[in-house]
């Protein structure tokens, strides 16, 4: 097979422009950043990540993107759920549109949902009255989180929704089951994979998100700074070493996040095959 | 009574036929789809509800759907245009064709068509070599594609401050060559390339995985080189995949921040690109301009999202899903 696969010609030039350009773009800078974590050492890294304002910045980050990536959960599903069974005037339009925070660049989301949400704004007035204040609060943080990561589990649950069985369904049916016991016991563990996917990923996208939040969230030490502009912000002081260790701790949350991840695949296509 | 029973047969046989159509290509497909698939894969034509949950319920969620779309997508969209058009077309012209916004927006579309060719290319040869050929450490080749994905961009333009940066390990180097990387258009490249690199190699991996080689080896045993294969043989099969992979790729640039405003420096008309510009403006209190550049960017992306529905379409006439 492999001597076979050899007969195509364009080997020598499609291997080399591959790992030269994963060279000059990702490996060299990924070790930058080792040979900097190596020069802060264990004993900088643990100063840096338990610095009461760089904890906080983390613990805002890490609240804010768990809130985000269930409230998109069940968003995400109804979506998908709405997009694949039904048939109605205007699908096509929401299909399009729930692509859209993957094509607007992150600032203008910024300043849009921001422009929104303030005291003057069409949503934030009314809620202002209500004495709930959105812009500016972790709240804020939390609505550009989701509009960030919105398609991530519309797009990961519509597929396995279409390719869904319908026996499975006609068979809890005619067994008597109502639609809701129907959805809990037969449709959810069907998606379940998908969706913890798609969870994932818009976990770890809002996680290390920047752009968005930084108009929303206002910024304030201890209160709405979040882990990606601490490192941005400690970049500015010139403090290398201190950005490099809270961007160690960052990566390796995305990187265990990444690893599962995968292993949801592997493990979505192995029961996909066993059907 | 028999002419029941027939029909009801002629309904089974279909369902099983679907049945077992949907087990030849479903698992098969899902399988080569998943390891390698890229992240958004496009939704395939429907099926009809299985499931009767009552009409209530039904047009509950549809109206909830529309809704929730309604705030989250639209009310926000609608928010930049009616700043950016408040006052008139008179304030957005003047802020459209200020200076300093006309040099962002080139600068923004040297940038994208620069990181967009590069990773295009890249994309095309990663592809080839990783589904044509078997090495070692493919899949390790495959991680490294997908780790700017795992990555915040905000630390994307970090290692590359770390790498060209006044302190960073190569920065001797460059100034015996007298290059400047970092805080200059070199860097704004480099990082904008980091973060959209998984882009067109994702989309393009399954699909020459699934396509298999038949055609291109025969073409090779007749004597056909690398480049008269690959245009004649390989590209009109994946040419809708890699469009679509271009343009996502086109927008995900285009947006750019994170990465971009660390290793940008922020030097006025130099390094600034559409989206730092509106960072700017909106950080000194502007009223209309802020939102009059987010207006560009807004029908940039409408544009991108139509441009991906219709190359959507195309591909599907010519019946490009099937084979995926």
């Amino acid at each position: 097979m492999s001597r076979n696969r050899r007969a195509l010609p364009g080997f020598g030039l499609s291997f080399g422009v591959t790992m030269s350009y994963v060279g000059f773009i990702v490996l060299i800078p990924m070790f930058s950043l080792t040979l900097q974590a190596v020069d802060v050492g264990f004993g900088g890294f643990w100063r840096t990540v338990t610095d009461p304002r760089i904890l906080a910045s983390c613990k805002v980050s890490l609240q804010c993107s768990l809130a985000a990536a269930l409230i998109n959960s069940v968003f995400g599903t109804m979506l998908a759920w709405v997009l694949v069974r039904y048939r109605f005037p205007g699908r096509r339009l929401i299909d399009s549109l729930v692509e859209l925070p993957f094509a607007l660049p992150t600032a203008v989301a910024g300043i849009a949902l921001t422009a929104l949400t303030v005291d003057k704004g069409w949503i934030g007035g009314p809620l202002a009255t209500l004495g709930l204040r959105v812009a500016y609060t972790r709240l804020g943080i939390v609505v550009a989180l989701v509009f960030i990561t919105l398609p991530f589990v519309v797009r990961a649950v519509q597929p396995v929704l279409e390719q869904l069985p319908k026996d499975y369904e006609e068979a809890g049916r005619l067994l008597g089951a109502k639609p809701g016991r129907i959805f809990l016991r037969v449709i959810l563990p069907e998606i379940k994979l998908a969706l913890l996917t798609g969870f994932s990923l818009a976990f770890a996208r809002g996680l290390g998100e920047y752009g968005s939040v930084i108009f929303i969230a206002g910024n304030k030490p201890y209160q709405t700074e979040t882990a990606p502009l601490m490192i941005v912000t400690r970049l500015e002081e010139f403090l290398y070493g201190e950005a490099t260790a809270l961007a160690v701790a960052l990566l390796a949350v995305s990187f265990i996040m990444m690893f599962f991840i995968n292993r949801l695949q592997i493990r979505a296509a192995a029961f996909a095959g066993e059907r | 009574m028999s002419a029941a029973t027939t029909g009801s047969k002629a309904v089974f046989e279909a369902a099983a036929l679907e049945a077992t159509s949907l087990a030849a290509g479903g698992p098969a497909a899902t399988v080569l789809k998943t390891p390698a698939a890229p992240l958004f894969s496009r939704p395939r034509p429907n099926r009809p509800a299985y499931m009767d949950e009552g009409r209530l319920l039904r047009r509950g969620l549809i109206a909830a759907s529309f809704l929730f779309v309604f705030v989250a997508i639209i009310l926000p969209l609608a928010a930049v245009l009616s700043r950016a058009f408040g006052h008139g077309w008179g304030p957005f012209w003047a802020a459209a064709t200020d200076l300093f916004t006309v040099r962002a927006l080139k600068l923004t579309l040297l940038t994208t068509v620069s990181a967009v060719a590069a990773n295009t290319l890249f994309g095309l040869a990663a592809a080839w070599a990783l589904t044509r050929f078997n090495f070692r450490g493919q899949g390790l080749l495959i991680t490294l594609i997908d780790l700017p994905f795992a990555v915040s961009p905000v630390i994307a333009g970090l290692i590359f401050i770390l790498t060209f940066g006044r302190l960073g390990w190569l920065h001797p180097l460059l100034t015996a060559w007298d290059v400047k990387i970092v805080f200059a258009t070199p860097g704004l490249v480099l990082a904008t390339i980091f973060v959209t690199l998984p882009f067109v190699a994702r989309e393009l991996i399954p699909v020459l995985a699934a396509r298999g080689a038949d055609e291109e080896q025969a073409a090779a045993l007749m004597g056909a080189g690398f480049f008269r294969v690959f245009f004649e043989v390989t590209l009109p099969h994946i040419r809708w995949a890699l469009l679509y992979s271009v343009i996502l790729c086109a927008a995900r640039a285009m947006g750019e921040f994170g990465a971009v405003s660390v290793v940008s420096g922020h030097l006025r008309g130099k390094t600034i690109t559409l989206p730092l510009h509106i960072e700017i403006l909106y950080n000194e209190h502007k009223i209309t301009e802020p939102f009059a550049v987010a207006a560009i960017l807004v029908f940039s992306s409408l544009l991108i999202l139509l441009a991906r529905n219709i190359v959507e379409t195309v591909a599907k006439k010519e019946r490009y899903l099937d084979v995926r």
